[in-house]
């Protein structure tokens, strides 16, 4: 049997390139199919009925049709627009690193149901919450669960004692935390507060509705925003760009700041 | 082993550089050269060097000009006091096109996009910003692409202009003339809503 000329998909779009003279190739990433790549032929065009619905970071039902290299996009129907996130210059640079994410840890052809429902989550947890940060952090965390690389958190990932309170490390190689007997200068590991670490085995365990109710102070949150970013660069060896951006928004901006604008 | 002789292989290779030309696209163009007359060969080259030697961006609006300032930035009779933000030099033609615009232009040469690592360091904002110093300009129109990196640049500029008191207006979002509102995104529809005006 011949497998059928169109299907279906529930898909989030992730990022798009424009090609040829009004053609968008864009990447999506489906519920039933994984990542995949499909044209949106005439997206560009004003009057087109594909432009707005395959807009990063729509959550839309695509109807698709096999194509010779890439399949297209033949209609598109937006469930969910993220319209408030769209609309705020945090939330939206949020939600270019959370796809950024997405498209750098997966690869075509590898359908992840819950990681799916995770990026659809966040999304609209980004839009609920206007951009806490703790969204991120989570969607870090669960992305990387999802994806195999789940840190140890509980016990020593070299000797497996359980960690005791005081002074643990952090090894993004090894995967997990270090006790103090096990850390030998290894040059990627880094001290982590016991705080840090009962948040993280928090996050690990909990619903995002659990982890949201959790004060943190300044200090903590940046110690964990600097972990996860070590842990995500050393297993993709490289840095995410748009974390930068983040940093810079957070800090004030780059271009204002010479100017004396703030 | 080329079955072309040389400086036909040459130019086959150079025209398959451009963009939306393939291999056989270029053989093609090569073959009309070399059917054409020399004056004619010549006259391309020429046009290709020119706008090398000649095209260059104005000082002021950065958009790409022969004369330097632009004849927008030169042009005495449009209104200095109005600045359009766009983001690439072929998006004054559209606008100009339309003959309701009288104003100024500024071309950033790009839109913020994180995620490839394009930062407004990158972009012609703090030429922008110059050129608000001096209290001459009232209105700044931001008129970005609506997509993700058109609408980060958007609400960057925003941000950034909005301590200076100019009054900063965008272009209206909404339903496209011959489209149909069955087949509308949402977004573009939800915007339609707020930004609908008196009959």
């Amino acid at each position: 049997m011949t497998s059928p000329h169109t299907y279906q998909a529930q898909a989030i779009v992730i990022k798009q390139t424009k090609i040829g003279e009004a053609d968008k190739v864009v990447t999506l990433y489906t519920l039933e199919f994984g990542k995949l790549k499909a044209v949106a032929k005439g997206a560009c065009r004003p009057g087109s009925k594909l432009g707005g619905n395959v807009e990063p970071p729509n959550y839309c039902l695509v109807m698709l049709a096999k194509g010779r290299n890439l399949d297209i996009i033949t209609q598109s129907q937006t469930m969910d627009g993220f319209l408030k996130v769209k609309g705020d210059l945090w939330c939206i640079s949020c939600s270019s690193y959370i796809l950024e994410l997405v498209d750098a840890f997966t690869t075509e052809g590898s359908p992840n149901q819950p990681l799916f429902e995770l990026l659809l989550d966040a999304l609209k947890n980004l839009s609920l919450s206007n951009g806490d940060e703790t969204v991120l952090r989570y969607f870090e965390l669960h992305l990387l669960q999802h994806l195999g690389y789940r840190p140890q958190l509980r016990r020593c990932v070299v000797c497996n004692s359980p960690l005791k309170p005081g002074v643990n490390f952090f090894s993004p190689g090894q995967g997990g935390a270090l006790c103090s007997g096990c850390n030998h200068g290894e040059f990627t590991s880094h001290p982590i507060s016991i705080d840090a670490l009962k948040v993280l085995r928090l996050w690990q365990d909990c619903d995002y509705h659990t982890v949201s109710r959790v004060k943190m102070s300044s200090k903590l949150s940046s110690e964990l925003r600097l972990l996860m970013q070590e842990y995500i660069t050393y297993l993709l060896q490289r840095e995410v760009k748009s974390m930068a951006w983040l940093e810079k928004l957070k800090t004030g901006f780059g271009v204002g700041s010479d100017c004396g604008v703030n | 082993m080329s079955f072309f002789a040389e400086p036909i292989a040459n130019l086959i290779q150079e025209f398959s550089k451009l963009p939306g030309i393939g291999p056989k696209s270029a053989q093609r163009l090569v073959y009309y050269l070399l059917r054409n007359s020399n004056e004619e060969a010549k006259a391309l080259a020429e046009a290709i060097l020119e706008l090398k030697e000649k095209i260059r961006l104005c000082s002021i609006c950065f958009n790409i000009t022969d004369c330097d300032p632009c004849v927008i930035c030169q042009d005495k009779e449009r209104d200095h006091s109005k600045i359009c933000v766009v983001e690439k030099p072929s998006d004054v033609l559209p606008l100009e096109r339309t003959g309701k615009y009288q104003g100024m232009y500024h071309v950033l040469h790009g839109a913020i996009n994180p995620s490839q690592g394009i930062v407004p360091e990158q972009l012609r904002i703090n030429e922008l910003l110059s050129r608000l110093q001096d209290g001459s300009v009232s209105e700044v129109i931001l008129a970005t692409n609506p997509n993700m990196e058109g609408e980060t640049t958007a609400l960057y500029l925003y941000r950034i202009l909005e301590p200076l008191g100019i009054h900063i207006t965008r272009l209206a979002r909404g339903l496209p003339f011959g489209g149909e509102l069955e087949y509308a995104d949402d977004v573009t529809l939800a915007q339609a809503l707020e930004s609908r005006r008196e009959f």
